[in-house]
């Protein structure tokens, strides 16, 4: 198969050309559904070519996804490998020889736990882009220009190239916007008395009201020390706001989190000795709390078939929905007070994990900038990039220290859901934006999200190596456009104000649930509305042609070829609709369990044709969804000709254990 | 007795009104026989609230009689009251809206709580608004329902080599709650219709309720056999499921029971089909819960919904402990397990429970949107209501007399349709092109049931409805709702016909919570509404310029 390609370099020897036949792909939702075919090991992927449609329909797994591998016990239909990937796919092959199956687990294992920067894909990763345009790509997202779309350098707010060579803070970007009145001494000071050198900079800053959201680390207080340059720090930012006589400090952890700090010479902000500050405590909890929670959930998600009880009571328990409403009370705390023209420093322990979700979360709910395309890759790009999410520790890039491992930036993501919910005309992406970002996050096909900070990128010359999502996803837009998104809707203006009753917290089935198709609406409004706008925009501007051609034409009197070309062809909307529609369904398991194990159940209508979950990581290689596959779907479920060939009596079997 | 005789105060002037999504107004209210009617004497509006007294299902009221209580209401005083007495009525509705009146004079808010308990739930069915409600574009001679056994007969042509209608209830003398015309099997006659009657609780023998034309199967619905502790067997009941599968091998029983509850059922004189006498048919058991269950499940959820407190886990664990998502997970499971054995097995069903009046009408109906596309449409739908609701004897009286905010004892009630309607809008969700209809159809309907100026759904069946001649006498709802200003709005913009079965995903993850009806009168269904709208722009506009 000529898209299967041999590894480029052979550091492995084991795994340069595994193949193994007559493998067993199991449906996660309803195991008698399964399917056989090849399974592949290359270099960058596991494929699993399915035989019986002649190796039309395939599942790409890219080795850096895969989050772990379990082999279990054989049994007398194959050895079982279980392959959880971080995208929340999760694949569960049956392998009939466990000499094979052992030969993949080992080598998947080795494949998915890169050691160096080097191994990771971004660096292999090569779509037939030229050097030009692949540098091109880098320059598509400039937070420079973000920041002089908020109006800066003012007045109040200057650039600093006080961090030029990552000297001060080796974790922050070069380029850093502070107070005018801030001198370097006043900075540097500043980021001695705050962890990891992360100084009071500047994250957003409100045109309107001259209100701004600036971010650090915690200070370095204990019990009783005081940094006089970072008491001038935070009066300088106070003063940059001259019509608020106060700021807030928020510190967005439980206060008992931060009162251990103090016992190692960290802490927070004593109100004393600060001038007209108000500080704020938020409880978010920290990243193992996080990590704790999300594996919780998604052993919920991974249940085969959970009663409703089973079901909220999971989700309860793992106190998932409380975290995220967590992060969104604190963005909404952050917002409001901006909006009211009042700054707010923000800060957690090191700053680059409940710091950056707060913070890009009330940018979301303050600037209707952050709510279109281009804007959250900008702000992804300054609140979790620049300013130093540690994106290889925390997304396990790397085999690395498990606790560092959190799903700080999946919470962020999950937020804006939330609020996509709660406002579907705001915003001008759509939930597969969301899950595309999400599912790069973890790939590391693209550079943006290598390295733990801006330094590190650099010494690993991402910008020369690697290509970037942006642009990717840029050039891909048409997909991750929001139909629904009126700039001029009521809801669109301004700041948004979510409700967060407990109620408006909802499990998110695309992200969690992705790869089981069985769970998710079998039609799709926003693909249908999708069509017909632009159709309705390509028909104006046609008509609006016409027009004109008709205005022409009339002035040289020729009007008898017009109204043949003025006939709209409608075939061009039932075809694009019916590829959207894609209705196939199939029965479920409506008989909780009563028919599993009976021979009929594993014939007839239930075997599907593929309509294929399986997506690919490497959106060039994507075999996407078989437009085919919808009709061949329909085909089998019309339930006569096989029914009626089937004996009788199986079905007797089938229901008598009722 | 007059109305009047429980209106001591008609009119109070100067109370506020406190609604959700609304700032408080200030205006007059007053009480008539049916309405409560609040009029906003506010300069540069004048909105009117009107209230059937019937969707009340609650009233709280507390009165103060605070010498020198100096709330802006003081100066509203009038002479002949005690200055500074005042009362807050509390007014929760059928619809979970909950209102709250500020009334000026002790005893005026005595009056005005008293005549709405007692004009709120009137017994004597004539004495309903729908009697009285007589819009100028309506007329009483206009037809009444969409659907009669005679029409759904006349429809289908296939039926009629193997099946005939049947006037043996023609006088409501076999059984009460069935219409007097019923379709049967053609080999049994009205003689051995009646014996199967006396076999089946309440008379409700087994009738055809659904054809499917790919490939001739059946739904059946009836209600349980009266088998009792001794095992009593009906030759004719027996004949009668005999004839329905005559050429075809085996049909299916599903009982809405479990096996323990149909072998409790025997020891109070019901039963089930046994195995031995019904040799050709298969029992399967799909439990689900109806009565008081389910009202008090759709209590503790609206409970829940109105918990004001900022705790996630809280609200997870009253939803969970509330079971009614469980309830709709169940319900469309129930009708999936039917569908599969019409449609996709190819297998003829007969549905029951006990009475045959709750549970066996919900799965049947569902099953039938899932498997029929011409129920799919808006006036399908309604006309399946109308079948299998109304003409089958579903007894919304009884059902829906009160909602989840009544504190009366709890008798007959349970949301049987409510769950019909959540479940539908769990359709609608997961196959949002393949319905006809809209979800404002299925709020509009959520409140109707409850309270309504249309006759639609009084009384208990068809034979307590011809008694009080509600069908002379009132206006239908389905008829309202398919003239043209209401059709184009209860129907759904993106309806694409399609003739495929629209099997529902019943996993946990794919059964939401039905925002737009329990959080209706908060800001987030809000704007989930005005969302529907700019839908309904957005294709609107297609259809204009597509047309041109």
């Amino acid at each position: 198969m000529e898209h299967i390609r041999l590894p480029k370099s052979v550091s492995d020897v084991s795994v340069s050309s595994l193949q193994v036949e007559n493998v067993r792909l199991l449906d996660r939702v309803s195991p008698r559904r399964s399917r056989v075919g090849t399974l592949y090991l290359t270099a960058t992927h596991s494929i699993f070519v399915e035989s019986e449609t002649g190796g039309r329909s395939e599942t790409w797994v890219l080795h850096g996804l895969v989050c772990s591998v379990d082999k279990q016990a054989a049994s007398a239909s194959g050895c079982p490998l279980l392959i959880r990937c971080k995208n929340f796919q999760i694949l569960h092959f049956s392998i009939p020889r466990e000499q094979d199956c052992q030969d993949v687990h080992l080598s998947l294992q080795r494949l998915s736990q890169p050691e160096r920067y080097e191994e990771l894909y971004c660096f292999s990763y090569q779509p037939n882009v030229d050097e030009e345009a692949r540098r091109r790509e880098w320059a598509f997202v400039d937070l420079k220009a973000d920041f002089s779309r908020m109006g800066l350098p003012n007045a109040q707010w200057k650039l600093s190239p006080v961090n030029q060579h990552h000297k001060v803070s080796d974790t922050y970007p070069a380029e850093l916007f502070v107070p005018d009145s801030a001198a370097p001494p006043v900075l540097v000071g500043s980021s001695k008395f705050r962890s990891r050198g992360r100084f009071p900079a500047l994250s957003y800053y409100s045109k309107e009201n001259h209100a701004a959201i600036c971010r650090s680390s915690q200070p370095l207080s204990g019990f009783s020390a005081r940094c006089l340059e970072d008491e001038q720090m935070l009066e300088a930012i106070l003063r940059s706001n001259p019509r608020s006589d106060f700021m807030y400090v928020v510190d967005t952890r439980p206060k008992l989190n931060a009162i251990a700090n103090r016992a190692a010479g960290k802490g927070y902000e004593n109100e004393d000795n600060y001038s007209n500050i108000k500080f704020q405590f938020m409880g978010i909890e920290n990243i193992h709390v996080m990590r704790n929670s999300q594996q919780k959930m998604l052993e919920v998600c991974e249940l085969r078939s959970p009663s409703m009880s089973d079901f909220l009571e999971g989700l309860e328990s793992s106190g998932w929905l409380k975290h995220i409403k967590a992060v969104l009370d604190t963005g909404v705390f952050i917002a409001k007070a901006v909006a009211e023209g009042i700054s707010v420093l923000v800060h957690c322990s090191d700053g680059w994990d409940r710091t950056a979700q707060v913070c890009s979360v009330a940018c979301v709910l303050l600037d209707p900038y952050y709510r279109t395309l281009k804007g959250l890759m900008v702000l992804i790009e300054k609140d979790w990039v620049s300013f130093g999410h540690k994106f290889t520790q925390r997304c396990n890039q790397l085999a690395g220290d498990p606790k560092e491992v959190s799903p700080i930036v999946d919470q962020f993501l999950e937020c804006v859901w939330q609020l996509m919910e709660q406002f579907p005309c705001a915003f001008e992406y759509n939930e597969n934006l969301l899950i595309t970002i999400h599912g790069h996050i973890y790939s590391c096909q693209f550079g943006n999200f290598i390295g733990n900070n801006q330094r590190e990128r650099r010494e690993l010359r991402v910008h020369e190596k690697t290509h970037s999502l942006w642009s990717y996803l840029w050039t891909n837009h048409a997909e991750f456009i929001n139909p629904l998104y009126r700039q001029n809707h009521s809801q669109s203006q301004g700041l948004l104000r979510p409700s967060t009753a407990p109620y408006c917290f909802k499990f998110w089935r695309g992200l969690y649930n992705r790869f089981d198709r069985g769970m998710h609406p079998r039609q799709s409004v926003e693909d249908y509305l999708r069509v017909i706008r632009e159709e309705t925009q390509q028909l104006e501007e046609q008509l609006d042609s016409h027009k004109q051609k008709i205005a022409e034409l009339e002035q040289a009197q020729e009007w008898s070829d017009v109204h043949k070309a003025a006939v709209f062809d409608q075939s061009s909307t039932a075809r694009a609709l019916g590829k959207n529609l894609d209705l196939a369904n199939t029965p479920q398991d409506y008989t909780g369990g009563l028919l599993v194990g009976t021979p009929v159940a594993a014939d007839g209508p239930l075997i599907l044709a593929p309509q294929d979950p399986d997506q690919t990581a490497d959106p060039n290689l994507s075999n996407g969804s078989d437009p085919e596959s919808g009709i061949a779907d329909v085909s089998c479920r019309s339930p006569l000709s096989e029914d009626s060939a089937r004996d009788p009596d199986s079905d007797e079997a089938a229901y008598s254990a009722a | 007795m007059e109305f009047s005789d429980h209106i001591k105060t008609a009119n109070v002037k100067d109370v506020v009104l406190r609604q959700p999504l609304h700032p408080p107004s200030r205006g007059t209210l007053c009480v008539t026989g049916h309405h409560l009617l609040f009029s906003d004497r506010e300069e540069g509006s004048s909105r009117q609230v009107l209230l059937l007294l019937r969707n009340i299902d609650a009233i709280e009221k507390s009165v103060e009689n605070l010498l020198g209580y100096s709330g802006f209401l003081s100066k509203a005083a009038h002479s002949d009251r005690m200055p500074g007495s005042s009362g807050t009525i509390t007014i929760k509705c059928k619809d979970l809206r909950v209102l709250q009146l500020d009334i000026p004079g002790m005893e005026e808010c005595l009056n005005i709580a008293h005549s709405i308990e007692t004009l709120s739930c009137l017994d004597n069915v004539s004495e309903m608004y729908p009697f009285f409600y007589r819009p100028n574009d309506l007329s009483l001679r206009e037809q009444w329902g969409l659907s009669t056994p005679e029409k759904h007969y006349t429809q289908i042509k296939e039926l009629h080599k193997k099946w005939r209608l049947s006037s043996v209830n023609k006088k409501y003398s076999v059984c009460p709650s069935y219409p007097p015309v019923v379709i049967v099997p053609k080999g049994i006659d009205d003689e051995t219709l009646k014996k199967v009657a006396k076999f089946r609780q309440g008379g409700r023998f087994p009738v055809l309720c659904y054809y499917h034309r790919k490939n001739g199967m059946v739904i059946m619905r009836s209600s349980q056999p009266l088998t009792g502790a001794n095992k009593k067997r009906c030759k004719e009941d027996e004949l009668l499921l005999q004839v329905v599968i005559e050429d075809s091998d085996k049909g299916f029983i599903i009982d809405t029971r479990s096996s323990q509850q149909v072998q409790q059922a025997r020891m109070t004189g019901g039963g089930f089909e046994s195995k031995s006498c019904y040799s050709h048919w298969k029992r399967l058991h799909k439990q689900m819960e109806r009565g008081k269950a389910l009202q008090e499940s759709l209590i503790k959820l609206v409970e829940a919904c109105g918990d004001e407190s900022h705790n996630v886990d809280r609200w997870l664990s009253k939803l969970e402990n509330s079971k009614w998502l469980s309830h709709v997970q169940t319900a469309l499971s129930a009708a999936g397990l039917l569908v599969e054995c019409v449609e996709r097995d190819g297998h003829s069903v007969l549905v029951h429970g006990y009475e045959g009046t709750d549970c066996t009408l919900l799965i049947c109906t569902l099953a039938q949107l899932i498997m029929d596309p011409s129920c799919r449409t808006l006036e399908g739908f309604l006309a399946l209501l109308d079948r299998e609701w109304l003409q089958a004897g579903h007894p919304f009286q009884q059902r829906c007399a009160h909602s989840a905010y009544s504190h009366a004892r709890l008798q007959q009630e349970s949301p049987i349709f409510l769950l019909l309607l959540d479940c539908v809008w769990q359709l609608w969700r997961q196959f949002p092109l393949a319905l006809g209809f809209s979800e404002t159809l299925l709020l509009r309907l959520a409140n109707e049931v409850y309270a309504s100026d249309y006759g639609t759904f009084l009384c208990n069946n068809d034979q307590e409805r011809c008694a009080v001649q509600v069908k002379d006498r009132t206006h239908c709802l389905f008829q309202a709702l398919l003239r043209p200003p209401e059709r184009d709005y209860y129907s759904n913009p993106l309806y694409e016909p399609n003739e495929l079965a629209i099997w529902p995903s019943v996993h946990p993850q794919s059964l939401q919570l039905w925002r737009g009806f329990f959080l209706r009168w908060t800001q987030q269904a809000q704007h989930l509404e005005a969302v529907q709208e700019e839908i309904r722009s957005m294709v609107i506009e297609w259809h204009r310029v597509t047309q041109r």
